[in-house]
């Protein structure tokens, strides 16, 4: 059943809506808008005059090898910080719910990782990770293992990787746990009394149970790690070695504000930009079916 | 099926003692009720033979074997809940079928098991729904359901009931009755409804603060209640406790007004002893001599007639009547106890004086 407010003023309605879509307008249709038209212009070196140029820049972009480079990283790159966040968040939620002891100060721990800005989680890392400075990279070297992530690009895709889930798993976290308490406990106990054992009553009916928040997360957690992984990247690799760590949203970056290839840069926007519609469509359209909602 | 034993059963949850040492053995077959208000432990203790909730002290035995450190699942019991607690996302034929399926039972016989409860229970329309799309009785006839294809050692009841309306209530105990007299599997069955209790059970154990205030069947419960609180919950409209003394001589209890009244037998151990007297609404009848009332309030429930009188000293005594009424408010009316009408409690303890 669905609550209906209604609002005796008729002008209310607009006014509380005005600012969430000032700033859809201002941050979101204006420069899409913006990449839209510039991805089918070219811009001189100086920037001042520009031409109409059909799809040029598009067919450049998709006709340049190292795009496929990067968007094979890119790809890597998000299912493995999809699946690494997902997983890790559900798993601390899991343990969260249960009745252990002090959890309440773990929760609140947990929760703390959002609250940081993704360069300063990347310094963090960086002290851990750093083959000269870091804690865990001279630990590494001292066991004689080759730890160089400004060297090794495999190494470097991991620490970005891990990285970018760290700080999503905060956000997953809370989610997983909200969902996981808004489960009947006695449907759990009926399971069990049913003669479900705790991994098979996880499988069987907490997991189906959590599904729409796993679902919701799973859209938010895609565009996390197209879009807003940019920070980390930059902080921690730069896109190195090589290309190694260049996923498309930082190639945007790289080509557009260093390169000043305005037109190339917005091709691969608009280029993102379908991709992440086609993805979260895709996901509505297949695995939301299979999602119960209680 | 199986007997269930409960010796010296203690619950405490941190300082607080919930149960404080129940003992108890249901026989193979029987139906036992907990009955008690609320927060007397009644979910505890059913919670515990589930082996959902951890023991303190003593032990649980479930056909003979001590299921004390066992799981839920390695006990053999079903359960129904107060609130059901189906599986949501699963339609009735699997919320049936869950726990046969765990068992590796071939599929043929879970297909045939579930069948037949859903022939007795009338749900076989349904089978393909999930529970949002049922009502409240057909969903509690689910949660029965699904206790039933299990066949186990022994039923858990809490409340199972209490979320129906009136008529439906009715009606689900009727069938909860057939159902226990057909399978005869031993029945925990834990309510605060004394209809319910009278009416469904073997043997009621009448819970209060964490201890067992009697246990008897219904009738014995009724007839002779062990103490003040069973009294008072057994019955209704409850039943009227007056102050009193019993003479010196002991033949008789005398109550503040000056009326006497004879004992059964006279017990002159007990002469000049303050005890409470119990007498029942339903056993004061119209007297030549007795107590004298003036008519408060008088409710018509048809077949009978509830009337709510004051005694000169204040205290309320309730006559229960049968047929419409025959008094107004504002009457004056003397009432007598019937012949062996009265229960003796300890003026003290609250317990039975036989
Ligand atoms: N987890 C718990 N922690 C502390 N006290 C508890 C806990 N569970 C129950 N209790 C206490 O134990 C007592 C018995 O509770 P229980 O749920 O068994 O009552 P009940 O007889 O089933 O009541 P109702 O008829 O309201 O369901 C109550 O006083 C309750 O406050
Ligand atoms: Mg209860």
């Amino acid at each position: 059943m669905q609550r209906r407010v209604t609002f005796d003023n008729r002008l209310l309605p607009y006014l509380l809506l005005a600012p969430q879509v000032a700033v859809t307008l201002v941050f979101f249709i204006w420069p899409a808008a913006q990449a839209i038209w510039q991805s089918v212009h070219l811009q001189d070196a100086f920037g001042i005059r520009s031409e109409f140029v059909w799809f040029e820049n598009f067919t450049h972009v998709l006709g340049d090898p190292n795009y496929l480079d990067t968007l094979k990283v890119t790809i890597v790159f998000s299912v493995a910080v999809t699946v690494l966040a997902m997983g890790v968040a559900l798993l601390l939620a899991v343990l969260a719910d249960s009745k252990i002891k002090g959890a309440r100060a773990y929760k609140t721990l947990l929760i703390w990782p959002y609250a940081l800005a993704p360069a300063v989680a990347a310094v963090l890392w960086m002290f851990i990770f750093n083959p000269d400075i870091g804690s865990f990279g001279r630990a590494l070297r001292a066991l004689g293992y080759d730890w160089d992530y400004r060297l090794n690009g495999g190494q470097a895709l991991v620490m970005v990787i891990m990285a970018a889930s760290w700080k999503q798993v905060s956000y997953n976290f809370i989610f997983f746990l909200a969902g996981l308490q808004a489960i009947p406990r006695s449907v759990i106990e009926a399971a069990s009394i049913d003669g479900a054992g705790p991994v098979r009553r996880f499988w069987t009916i907490t997991f189906p149970l959590l599904s729409p928040t796993t679902f919701f997360l799973l859209v938010v957690d895609m565009v996390y790690a197209f879009f807003e992984t940019f920070g980390t990247i930059h902080a921690l690799t730069q896109g190195g070695p090589g290309k190694a760590t260049e996923t498309l949203i930082f190639r945007v970056y790289q080509d557009g504000v260093v390169n000043n290839d305005l037109g190339g840069s917005s091709a691969q926007s608009v280029i993102l930009m379908v991709i992440v519609i086609a993805l979260t469509a895709v996901q509505f359209r297949f695995v939301e079916r299979k999602v119960h909602y209680a | 099926m199986a007997t269930v034993e409960i010796r010296n059963v203690r619950k405490s949850y941190g300082p607080v003692e919930a149960i404080k040492g129940i003992d108890i053995a249901i026989q193979d077959g029987e139906f036992l009720v907990l009955l008690g208000p609320s927060g007397c432990g009644k979910s505890t203790l059913l919670r515990m033979v589930a082996g959902l909730e951890g023991i303190t002290g003593g032990e649980i035995a479930i056909g003979g074997r001590v299921v004390n450190h066992l799981d839920p699942k390695d006990r053999d019991i079903a359960m129904v809940f107060q609130n059901y607690a189906l599986y949501p996302h699963m339609t009735v034929f699997d919320n049936m079928a869950y726990g046969l399926k765990i068992r590796g039972i071939p599929k043929a016989e879970i297909r045939a098991r579930v069948d037949k409860a859903a022939e007795i229970l009338e749900l076989g329309r349904f089978l393909d729904r999930r529970p949002s799309q049922l009502s409240g009785g057909q969903r509690q006839r689910v949660a029965m359901g699904r206790a039933i294809v299990r066949e186990p050692a022994a039923f858990l009841f809490d409340e199972p009931l209490s979320n129906l309306d009136a008529k439906l209530r009715t009606q689900m105990r009727v069938e909860i009755k057939r159902l226990q007299d057909r399978l005869g599997i031993t029945s925990l069955y834990v309510t605060h409804d004394q209809v319910e209790a009278m009416t469904l059970a073997d043997r009621i154990l009448v819970m209060n603060h964490g201890v067992a205030e009697q246990i008897g069947t219904p009738l014995e419960v009724y007839q002779r209640p062990a103490s003040l609180f069973v009294a008072g919950f057994i019955g209704s409209p409850p039943m009227n406790v007056l102050d009193g003394r019993i003479d010196d001589r002991g033949e008789a209890v005398l109550v503040p007004g000056g009326q006497r009244l004879p004992l059964p037998r006279p017990r002159p151990t007990d002469a000049g002893r303050p005890v409470k007297l119990g007498i029942r609404p339903e056993h004061m009848a119209v007297a030549a001599a007795g107590f004298s009332i003036e008519i408060e309030l008088v409710e018509a429930l048809g077949a009978d007639t509830v009337v709510y009188g004051r005694l000169p000293d204040g205290e309320t005594l309730l006559v229960r009547m049968a047929g419409i009424p025959t008094v107004r408010e504002r009457d004056r009316l003397t009432v007598a106890p019937q012949d062996g009408a009265l229960h003796l409690f300890d003026a003290v303890t609250g317990r039975r004086i036989e």
